[in-house]
């Protein structure tokens, strides 16, 4: 019964010759797919442990100690307690004065130059903000710590050379493992010096990086903080969300129950799915063109960028609203109907609150998009140099990922550091986000 | 101005017209509700919405007039009184000649005469002291202006006030005469909740008529300037010369073939990674691993999805380019720190998610039959998967693999991050290339000229980058679309 | 007789009978002894002991969810790509258990090929459709031999006259009845010993159920035909031998004229007479 008689080996031993090759091939396909997973997941780690690796000392700071005393004569002669008079006030001296009093010893320009530079050059803003917060405090000899100025700092985190090892220090060791030639070096072997003397005094101590929390940005790295970031997006997502989900579900719902099928929807529709695959920079050029340009809102501010955001997310919300409502099946509608529900009726009282765990779901990824969006912010001027906390959605701000690639351009070692800190925030947001998402899919998921 | 107050006040009005409206309409029923035609509620809303939506309309369309007209009133009275030749010399001494660019030998101010960016520094100036901005530096004459700005922004805002309050009352006043047991209330309400459905319905539209008519409006104003054949074939980018030498048309700095190739290395580089990675974990998920493996692996692969692309740039300029150049160096090759490779492979890893749950989708689309069809034949996995399954879905891959290229062309924060800006017209991945995306970046961060070819350019790539995006969706989704229909 | 429907889980007195003893007088092709088929808890075959004779047909039938689909598709193994099938007992091909560690699945299901119940032709080219099996096997050597399979394959499937000028054309462009026809010829095209169809008429008009009908009786001269079906008059038409199943259980299994004019067991009667089913 063999099929092709003339040949001499009947197809079953064909077949028994063939197999090795074939089994072997198969191991091999099989080996791509997991070689292609583990790659994927090789690289997800890779970037996981880069950004922790790099970001976790960001949340300490050293801090020296200081007794300064606040001089009324310096600060507020007049005695006026007026807070425009408080924060105009000349800090620097207290500070720098505290500072010359740990080492007696420096006494030159020069010496005590190096010594003014121990400290962030920021102290005196820690300083004035105290006294702003208590203004009896002028004419008080305050005990305050303020941040090591970034570069010991990063010295003592052995993020840069030379290798200082802190405890070692403290314990009196004088070892400075100095790798780079001393152009290179980001502190002098004397700056060394007189660290070393500050740690052995004891007046150096890591503490939790609370400036990194409550800051704005700022030109120096240790008082540099994402708190202004943080508020830039709350006021963006904010806008973005007040905007794109009554939009978004009210759209979904009209193409989905009510829309006659005719061209115009038809238009609609790929217009939507069109939409949700534009790059996002250029919903950037539209808000500069026409927001900016055209309504001539306000450059920076958070309400233009809850509107480019909102723009971009809307096709994600529809989208994932249309598919909520269709999952809702059409006995529901029926029954309804059946009982005198006007159309709308049925929607709001029965359909809505059925489909609404999707929606929700998708509004939720939607946000989760736009918090994490940088390019349309770039163009529409969000990304200001912004020290103060903005207290307003018209408030120049900047958001969290605009952030990040501001700090990252900085050449700072330091601020490698706070940028990857940032990062871990953001992330930490977004991983709350999308927990949400799968929590209330899994909690509300129904099944027909 | 505190427009929220003016809002405040609408929607308690329109809360006032609710209660009164229902209480109404279960007046003039008499007690008995069934002789209302609709509910007491829709009478409610009947008067609610009559009362805060023409007052909304109102302040909607009154806000952006209103500084505007502000503005021309305090224009005009600085032509009138301020710009008289007595007042000159103070002018010419103060910081206010400077903002005018006034000359030496000039004898008159007029405003028309003024440049489009000194025009508007003027009016931020005047903004600024109306806010109560330091006028450091002006003659106190400026302070007039000012306040003849902020004289009329006030009156504006009290008369917006009283207007739409009238209105808002007005409104509610007329709805409230209407409630009669007969009126269809509900049916009005109904109607008014429709339109407003149908308004968001066009918002995605209106959305794509805004993208192509402003980045056609200012392409067109670049391609005024700049012929459009020197954009599209010319081989030399370099707007920031072309502005220094103030020769724009001649130089032809303006040739967006280095971008193009640049975005094409890129993302050519990107797909090599993301498509074989991606296809293949969606292969292995679709049909090899088990249903522990995949609940695990599945969400953990789609962490890259979720991770924005900032991130992606800090990585690939943090950890990845320095990677390749050392690994470049210790071989003897000379890989530049914003190598196209980088930008690319992490652009690649980026896109994986993106690829491999498009191909799952359409892997698992391929109906069982076909498998099992193979399977009853003695194919093994493999074969059937290569020669019946990947053929089958075919269309729907590559309908997958479209939309990532189109996704890897419109990435703007990676390639910002780690690919250069010398536009360098090279193929070689280990040198620095430029995209579109990066010059449209570079172009408009910073201050911006609006009126000078290199913000004009940046519409120009943004108009290319969109068509090029869209063609490229347009096909994928119909692609993926006629694939779905023919498994349905 | 509705309880019988509708009432799943009441005893039926089934015959010993058919445990463990030989149906065939000679050889058989294929043998179940006690054979077992689990899907997760669920038993969907239970001790089910049969065998099918060589150059014959053999035909299931039974009510809709009695199993006998699972335990056709247990003969070839192609339950092994559903994760939670387990099975038990024992099958053999020739005197060679099936499911011994040692058989290679690929192989078996090479000797033991199978047409399902909707035609599911590859989208390729008809002829590619029927030369897939042989090239993925390694059968031929150089494109003459494999032009001669398809050809005979088709022939024997009775469809070259019908195809033979467009063999290049989709095989998802025929109509159902040649589909299926095409189904028949890729499976023969790798000369298998069995040939396993699954209800391969129920997609099919009543005018391409007959042309299968014959090209099954033609095919039992060369393989061991079994197959599943829902006709009853199908059964008779084309099987020599019958099996009836019930409920996972194997109730009668004889010579089809037999199981039709005179069977044992009230079960089968009362299916074959329309009673229920």
């Amino acid at each position: 019964m063999t099929t092709n008689a003339g040949s001499v080996t009947t197809p079953k031993e064909k077949m028994r010759a063939t197999l090795k090759h074939r089994y072997a091939a198969e191991k091999r396909f099989q080996a791509y797919g997991i070689a292609a997973i583990l790659i994927a997941l090789a690289m997800l780690v890779t970037l996981f442990v880069t950004i922790i690796g790099n970001g976790f000392t960001a949340f300490q700071q050293y801090t020296v100690h200081l007794d300064v005393t606040l001089y009324p004569q310096d600060i507020d002669p007049d005695g006026t307690g007026d807070p425009e008079v408080l924060s105009k006030a000349n800090y620097q001296s207290a500070v720098n004065d505290a500072m010359y009093a740990l080492f007696p010893e420096a006494t030159d320009r020069q010496a005590r130059r190096a010594v003014r530079e121990l400290i962030s050059p920021g102290a005196n803003y820690v300083i004035r903000d105290m006294v702003m917060d208590d203004p009896s405090l002028v004419g008080q000899r305050i005990s305050v710590r303020v941040p090591l100025a970034s570069e010991y700092d990063q010295v003592l985190k052995g993020n840069v050379d030379p290798v200082v090892d802190f405890t070692a220090f403290k314990e009196g060791s004088t070892s400075v493992d100095w790798s780079l030639s001393p152009e290179e070096r980001l502190i002098s072997e004397k700056q060394a010096d007189y660290l070393q003397q500050l740690i052995r005094q004891g007046e150096v101590e890591a503490s939790f990086n609370r400036w990194f929390f409550t800051n704005g940005d700022s030109r120096q790295p240790e008082l540099a903080g994402i708190w202004g970031a943080a508020v830039g997006s709350m006021f963006t997502l904010m806008v973005t969300l007040a905007l794109s989900f009554p939009i978004g579900v009210s759209a979904a719902v009209y193409l989905e129950e009510f829309a006659p099928k005719n061209r115009l929807t038809d238009i609609i529709e790929v217009n939507i799915n069109n939409l949700a695959a534009v790059p996002s920079i250029v919903f950037g050029l539209l808000g500069l063109a026409v927001f900016l340009q055209f309504f001539g809102m306000p450059r920076s501010a958070p309400l233009v960028g809850g509107l480019v955001l909102t723009l971009m997310t809307l096709p994600t919300i529809i989208i994932a609203s249309r598919a909520a409502l269709k999952s809702v099946p059409p006995s529901i509608r029926e029954a309804a109907l059946g009982v005198g529900a006007s159309k709308l009726q049925c929607i709001f009282h029965h359909v809505l609150p059925l489909a609404m765990p999707g929606m929700l779901t998708g509004t939720i990824i939607g946000m989760a998009q736009a918090l994490g969006e940088t390019a349309p912010l770039l163009m529409i001027g969000m990304v200001a140099f912004v020290v103060d906390i903005p207290g307003s959605p018209l408030d120049p701000a900047t958001v969290m990922p605009v952030q990040i690639y501001l700090w990252s351009d900085s050449p700072e070692r330091a601020f490698t550091e706070r940028t990857s800190a940032a990062i871990m925030c953001l992330l930490g947001f977004l991983i709350l986000m999308n927990a949400a998402a799968v929590l209330l899919r899994k909690r509300f998921e129904r099944r027909w | 101005m505190d427009t929220i107050l003016v809002i405040v006040a609408i929607v308690l009005l329109a809360a006032a017209g609710f209660v009164m409206g229902r209480r109404r309409a279960v007046v003039r029923s008499g007690g008995v509700s069934r002789s209302l035609h609709s509910l007491p509620n829709y009478h409610g809303h009947f008067v609610a919405l009559w009362s805060a939506v023409p007052a909304l309309i109102l302040l909607v369309l009154w806000l952006p007039l209103e500084p505007t007209l502000a503005m021309n009133a305090a224009l005009d009275y600085f032509q009138q009184h301020i710009a008289e030749a007595n007042n000159l010399e103070t002018i010419r001494q103060s910081k206010l000649a400077l903002l005018l660019g006034l000359s030496p030998d000039q004898t008159t101010i007029r405003l028309e005469d003024l440049a489009a960016d000194q025009f508007g520094l003027l009016q931020t100036e005047i903004r600024n002291m109306a806010a109560g901005g330091a006028s450091t530096g002006h003659a106190a004459f400026m302070q007039e202006v000012a306040d003849v700005y902020s004289g009329y922004r006030e009156t504006s805002y009290i008369l917006m006030f009283v207007v739409c309050l009238a209105l808002a009352g007005a409104g509610a006043g007329f709805a409230w005469t209407r409630i009669a047991p007969e009126m269809r209330a509900r049916n009005h309400v109904e109607r008014a909740i429709t339109w407003f459905m149908i308004l968001c319905s066009t918002v995605a539209i209106l959305t794509t008529v805004g993208i192509v008519l402003s980045l056609l409006f200012e392409a067109m104003r670049f391609f005024a300037q700049i012929p459009v054949t020197d954009f599209i074939f010319g081989l030399h980018w370099s707007p920031q010369t072309a502005i220094r030498e103030d020769q724009v048309g001649s130089t032809g700095a303006f040739g967006a073939v280095p971008l193009f190739a640049g975005t094409i290395l890129i993302s050519l580089i990107a797909m090599c990674v993301a498509v074989p990675v991606g296809l293949f974990s969606a292969i292995y998920m679709a049909e090899y691993a088990d249903n522990r493996v995949r609940a695990v692996v599945k969400p953990i692969l789609e962490i890259l999805a979720g991770i924005p692309t900032v991130v992606y740039g800090f990585f690939a300029a943090l950890t990845v380019a320095p990677f390749f150049r050392g690994v470049g160096e210790s071989i003897g090759l000379d890989v530049s720190s914003e190598s196209a490779l980088a930008a690319g492979m992490v652009m690649g890893i980026m896109i994986i998610p993106f690829v491999s749950s498009l191909s799952d989708d359409v892997i698992t689309a391929v109906p069982q039959s076909m498998r099992e069809g193979s399977y009853g034949l003695g194919a093994t996995k493999s074969e059937t998967i290569t020669r019946v399954i990947l053929p089958a879905a075919l269309p729907g891959v590559v309908g997958g693999i479209l939309l990532a290229v189109s996704r890897a062309i419109g990435e703007t924060m990676i390639v910002v991050m780690a690919a250069g800006l010398g536009a360098n017209l090279t193929a070689n991945p280990l040198e620095a290339v430029t995209t579109v995306t990066v010059q449209i970046v570079t172009l408009l961060v910073g201050d911006q000229e609006f009126d000078s070819p290199k913000t004009l350019a940046a519409f120009a790539l943004g108009l290319v980058l969109f068509l090029m995006t869209l063609c490229l969706n347009i096909i994928a989704l119909h692609v993926v679309r006629k694939y779905r229909e023919q498994y349905e | 007789m509705t309880h019988l429907r509708n009432d799943p889980e009441q005893q039926h007195e089934y015959p010993e009978t058919t445990a463990g003893k030989p149906t065939v007088d000679g050889d058989a092709k294929v043998a179940a002894r006690g054979a077992n088929v689990f899907y997760g808890a669920k038993q969907a075959i239970k001790e089910v002991s049969l065998d099918i004779a060589p150059n014959e047909v053999t035909s299931f039938i039974g009510p809709s969810g009695c199993g006998k689909s699972t335990f056709l598709r247990a003969l070839n193994r192609m339950n092994d790509i559903i994760d939670i099938c387990r099975v038990t007992g024992d099958i053999r091909l020739d005197g060679e258990d099936i499911y011994d560690r040692k058989v290679d699945v690929v192989q078996l299901r090479a000797r033991v090929g199978m047409v399902f119940q909707k035609p599911n032709p590859f989208p390729k080219s008809i002829f590619e459709n029927v030369a897939y099996g042989p090239r993925i096997h390694g059968l031929v050597a150089h494109k003459d031999e494999l032009d001669e399979i398809v050809h005979t394959s088709l022939e024997r499937a009775g469809l070259l006259g019908e195809v033979k000028d467009r063999l290049e054309t989709p095989g998802t462009g025929l109509s159902g009845g040649q589909q299926q026809r095409l189904c028949i010829a890729r499976a023969i095209a790798v000369s298998p010993e069995v040939i396993l169809m699954d209800e391969p008429c129920s997609a099919l008009d009543p005018i391409a159920t007959a042309k299968i009908e014959e090209l099954i009786d033609e095919l039992r001269g060369n393989y061991t035909i079994v197959i599943v079906t829902h006709s009853m008059q199908q059964a008779a038409r084309v099987s020599q031998r019958t099996a009836f199943f019930h409920l996972g259980n194997l109730v009668e299994m004889g010579d089809t004229e037999t199981i039709f004019t005179n069977p044992e067991h009230k079960l089968t009667q009362g299916y074959i007479t329309g009673r229920f089913g």
